[in-house]
């Protein structure tokens, strides 16, 4: 399979580029001469500039979605495109949109997807990719044997954006077909949730939390914690499967990648599905009364304790500081 | 309203995990168990189903050497009935394969509702449930926060990078609900006698009217090429705290200035 040609999906809101995609633009670029940007929505084609600054020759942009969620028309606009001018490879992040796209997608044009993504390199002709497999000790890697376009999905954070330099792309408008029923899901409303401090996956310092807090009230001293240190609050998923914490706060492999600078935490043993979603932070403090909890074994400093102890006298010594 | 729930029967994954050395693929053998994730699909559609005074909730799964034991738990929740497509020519199938089984098997319970975890707890793909929708021709809402049933029509607050989405859709459409949206019922001891009789129809790929050449190993056009041991972090400085590990905490980020 070729990889010249390459088509990278990107989220935006309010036409600004989810950083996923610029990271997947920069990627692409290594790959192939020939960089396509993909966005969808309203205002979406104002994100054209930056997906050029990130190596975009060219946007093709699904603006009308009818009133309707992304994925079934996105996924019939671009197999029509793909018919008539393919590429080789179609890239997109772990996002809730592009999951939806590229899924419907493989099933419109019968080609199969490779997902969870961690790493990709080129070797010859082939897009290799990487994939952190039991709970990231192993790394998988694989390839497409068949026809193209292959279908990659990629967790965020896979790649650092960079931009290229690069001038202002040519915008195609795509309109989608009629996709009936299936184009039946519509968005009555969108709402935004106010949060302050920085988002998740962006902040230099993530204090996360787990069972070991006892109870969903405690959670707000991984919160306080979190924005004492201007920081994101995260969880492990036993404590959203639990619904103390929505799923958008969860970090693992059913979740966000994150990579601060540093990541705290308390009261997580250190199941393997979280460890692949924080593993790579720059570095990882631990606080859990179990010597033998698992997370103490990637922790650059553990502290073997009661983390209803040692979280409020360190929310104190903070404060203290001012 | 006949609802199907799409389940994954998984290895426990407390459970150390091992590869098959000449193929690559996920050793399947052994007991296998209902995928966490799923319960709160099983859950949801119980439900919906209740809700709506009346109706069926189908499982469909597919799994190897006709696996029933996940199936089973979820029977013992409250679903009605399971169908499990199991056939020797599935092993190594891709997510696109097993969605073109799933969609083929679900066409069949003729569903006005389809719900599905995100993601399988063991794989991780998380396409199966829209390749299943678009497959079938139906809409889909993923990533579901809270989900209503109520004139022919789902109302669903699907999960955003910012917020939520409220969604409208009319049935019959596929949704995946994430983790903690509902809380999972035990199997009561009646339920888990109960789910002994309950009808598991298992179907091949031929009664499915698929070719054995488009699924498993043969009809997945992707390989496993290697597999190598990741980077290893190492165990740093372990405090046991006796009253003052704060401070050691508030020193770490001290130097890494951060305060």
């Amino acid at each position: 399979m070729a990889t010249e040609k390459i088509w990278v999906l990107a989220d935006t809101v309010e036409g600004v580029p989810s950083s996923g995609g610029l990271e997947l633009l920069t990627a692409a670029r290594g790959f192939g001469s020939n960089v396509t940007g993909v966005v969808w929505g309203e205002k979406a084609t104002d994100a054209a500039a930056q997906l050029g600054a990130h190596g975009a020759t060219k946007v093709l942009a699904v603006s009308d979605l009818g009133g309707g969620l992304a994925g079934a028309r996105v996924a019939a606009a671009l197999a029509e495109k793909v018919s008539a001018d393919g590429p080789d490879a179609i890239l997109g992040s772990s996002t809730y949109d592009c999951r939806d796209i590229i899924g419907r997608l493989s099933a419109r044009i019968d080609r199969p997807v490779l997902a969870n993504i961690v790493g990709i390199e080129k070797q010859g002709d082939d897009l290799v990719t990487q994939h952190a497999i039991f709970g990231g000790t192993q790394i998988a890697k694989a390839k497409f044997t068949g026809a193209g376009p292959g279908l990659f999905i990629v967790r965020p954070k896979t790649f650092a954006a960079e931009e290229s330099g690069g001038g202002a792309p040519e915008v195609e408008e795509l309109t989608a077909p009629d996709v009936g029923h299936a184009g039946d899901a519509k968005l009555l409303e969108r709402h935004v949730e106010e949060r302050t401090g920085p988002k998740l996956d962006e902040a230099a310092v993530v204090v996360s939390g787990g069972r070991g807090l006892g109870s969903a009230e405690n959670y707000a001293m991984i919160e306080e914690l979190a924005k004492l240190l201007n920081g994101a609050p995260g969880a492990s998923r036993a404590i959203v499967d639990a619904g103390w914490v929505p799923y958008a706060y969860q970090v693992g492999q059913t979740g966000k990648t994150v990579k601060p600078t540093v990541y705290i935490a308390c009261g997580i043993s250190g199941a393997t599905q979280h460890m692949v979603g924080m593993k790579g932070s720059k570095n990882i403090v631990a606080i859990n009364k179990d010597q033998e909890a698992p997370i103490f074994s990637i922790a650059d400093l553990g502290v073997v304790g009661d983390v209803h102890k040692v979280v409020p006298k360190l929310i104190e010594a903070l404060k203290a500081r001012g | 309203m006949n609802v199907v729930v799409c389940v994954k029967q998984i290895p426990d994954p407390a459970a150390p995990g091992s590869l098959d050395p000449s193929t690559k693929t996920l050793v399947r053998e052994g007991k296998l168990i209902l995928d966490d994730s799923d319960a709160y699909g099983v859950e949801m559609a119980l439900q919906l189903a209740e809700r709506a005074g009346g109706g069926e909730v189908t499982l469909v799964s597919m799994a190897p050497n006709g696996e029933t034991s996940g199936l089973r738990t979820a029977l013992a929740m409250g679903a009605a009935k399971a169908i499990l497509v199991s056939d020797d020519a599935l092993k190594g199938s891709d997510a696109l394969s097993t969605a073109k089984v799933l969609a083929a098997a679900i066409k069949r319970a003729e569903p006005d509702l389809v719900v599905a975890a995100t993601e399988s707890t063991d794989g991780y793909t998380g396409t199966t449930p829209v390749q299943v929708a678009e497959l079938l021709g139906l809409p889909s809402v993923t990533f579901a926060k809270s989900v209503d049933v109520a004139d022919g029509k789902v109302k669903v607050n699907r999960q955003t990078e910012a917020g939520y989405d409220e969604v409208e859709c009319a049935l019959p459409v596929v949704i995946t609900v994430t983790a903690g949206v509902v809380e999972p019922r035990y199997p009561s001891f009646k339920g888990i006698m109960a789910a002994k009789s309950k009808p598991v129809e298992t179907l091949t790929v031929s009664d499915l009217g698929l070719s054995a050449d488009e699924v498993g190993l043969k009809g997945a056009r992707q390989e496993m090429i290697e597999v190598a041991q990741a980077e290893e972090r190492k165990a740093g400085e372990i405090v046991v705290d006796e009253g003052d590990a704060h401070e050691r905490v508030v020193a770490f980020l001290d130097e890494l200035k951060l305060l």
